[in-house]
């Protein structure tokens, strides 16, 4: 007994030509990839796809943005699979399958001020949000976009960050755990940029994005602040594989993060989030 | 004159916002306006901890010289944030310095005469110990949460 054609699919890897390749910091690399044939591959800011380095293996990556009809992705070198992704040169071939997952739903930020917290690689999957709340800018409130990173050399997308920055209807901070003086910036954990950002908690949603354990102090400061854990959105990373629920490998208590998520609001997973047998 | 507009001053800013109007006019005796120029310090570390400083605009750079690495930037103080902490206790010396990373307007006040307040009066000294307490208990937390490194990659694949 063989299963039909289209309940594979999902698991089939569509071919992607690296069309370019650019080195964002150190150890991480973003790729604009194109289909080797076929239509332009369609997503929702928050979304990721899996990755295929062929021989090599499979990882969850976030979709990081859209460029002349490619789809850029944003890559840590971190083990194997990514490692041979990172080096891929313009003109090899990558497998995809995608995309996958929940999605920031900006649509239900329409007319509430949007709080944007990322820390380090989490700033890929939500430069497609960024984007869009930008291009749109009034259908939203007030727009905060607040990024923490390991050091200023660490800040992904610097160029986009400090143009936002000059944009005098945004409020942009960033903030590093530690810097050399000719850091001008906050030093200091993301979390504390919240109390100065403008925004009006009784009304104002918060998508947050990046290490699990920095999620959970910006989710805290932001209940602090007065935002409600249903208006607080979090995009989860665990051990993604097979990313349509049926491997179980990323099962979060009820939830599977591949296909419930990986985008949850923090009132659904607040309390399963610092339970270390989950 | 100075003191009872100082007082006010204070009272606008969240850390002296459990103080009564006596206790800030207390306070507000031992402090006076400063000013510091982008790159000037507050202290310098080995210094002796003489005064403490209320952030009225600017930013305060933390650093600390580390051999080979030359100044790091350890933490930032903003606007109503507290400068220094090492006044309250013994051997009263400061463990960093303390740089304006843009002009700075502050308050800066008198150590010795703040802890001689708080000595004649207990319940004073209690206000101003929960008080630097809250900033205390808020920098180590952001000091445990950066040792953890967070941002570093610990997955593989």
């Amino acid at each position: 007994m063989f299963a039909p054609a289209e309940a594979l699919a999902p698991m089939v890897p569509r071919p992607f030509r690296v069309a370019a390749r650019w080195p964002e910091t150190r150890g991480v690399v973003t790729l604009a990839l194109e289909p080797v044939d076929g239509p332009p591959l369609g997503f929702a800011p928050g979304q990721f796809t899996m990755l295929y380095a062929f021989g090599v293996g499979e990882v969850p990556i976030s979709i990081s943005g859209r460029q002349d009809g490619q789809v850029l992705q944003t890559i840590r070198e971190v083990g194997a699979v990514t490692r041979a992704l990172c080096a891929a040169e313009p003109g090899e071939v990558l497998g995809a399958r995608g995309p996958f997952g929940s999605d920031w739903a900006l649509h239900a930020a329409q007319g509430r001020d949007v709080v944007v917290v990322a820390g380090g690689l989490g700033v890929a999957p939500l430069r497609p949000a960024i984007r869009g709340l930008v291009a749109d800018r009034e259908r939203y409130g007030r727009i905060s976009v607040l990024v923490g990173a390991r050091s200023p050399d660490d800040l992904l997308f610097l160029d986009e960050l400090r143009a936002l920055a000059d944009d005098p209807g945004l409020h942009v901070a960033t903030t590093v755990d530690h810097a050399e003086p000719a850091w001008e910036g906050p030093v200091g954990v993301v979390p504390e940029l919240i109390p100065d950002a403008p925004f009006d908690p009784s009304t104002a949603i918060a998508l947050v994005c990046g290490p699990e354990v920095m999620m959970r102090f910006t989710a805290e400061a932001l209940l602090d602040r007065g935002v409600p854990a249903e208006r607080i959105l979090v995009s989860m990373e665990r051990n993604m594989k097979c990313a349509i629920g049926h491997c179980g490998h990323c099962q979060f208590g009820p939830e599977f993060i591949c296909r419930d998520g990986p985008i949850f609001p923090y009132e659904r997973i607040r309390r399963l989030i610092a339970v270390r047998e989950v | 004159m100075e003191s009872t507009s100082l007082e006010q001053l204070l009272a606008e800013y969240e850390f002296f916002g459990a103080l009564g109007p006596a206790d800030l006019a207390l306070i507000a005796g031992c402090g006076r306006n400063e000013h510091f120029d982008a790159g000037g310090f507050l202290f310098r570390q080995g210094q002796q901890a003489d005064r403490f400083y209320l952030v009225r605009a600017g930013r305060v750079a933390l650093e600390i010289e580390a051999p080979g690495r030359g100044s790091l930037v350890i933490d930032t103080v903003e606007t109503g944030g507290i400068v220094g902490i090492s006044w309250i206790f013994p051997p009263y010396r400061w463990q960093f310095d303390a740089r304006a990373s843009e002009p700075v307007r502050a308050v800066g006040f008198d150590a010795a005469c703040l802890r001689q307040k708080a000595d004649d009066d207990p319940r004073l000294g209690y206000e101003l110990m929960k008080s630097f307490a809250g900033v205390m208990a808020q920098r180590m937390q952001s000091a445990r949460v950066r040792l953890l490194d967070l941002y570093s990659d610990v997955r593989t694949g």
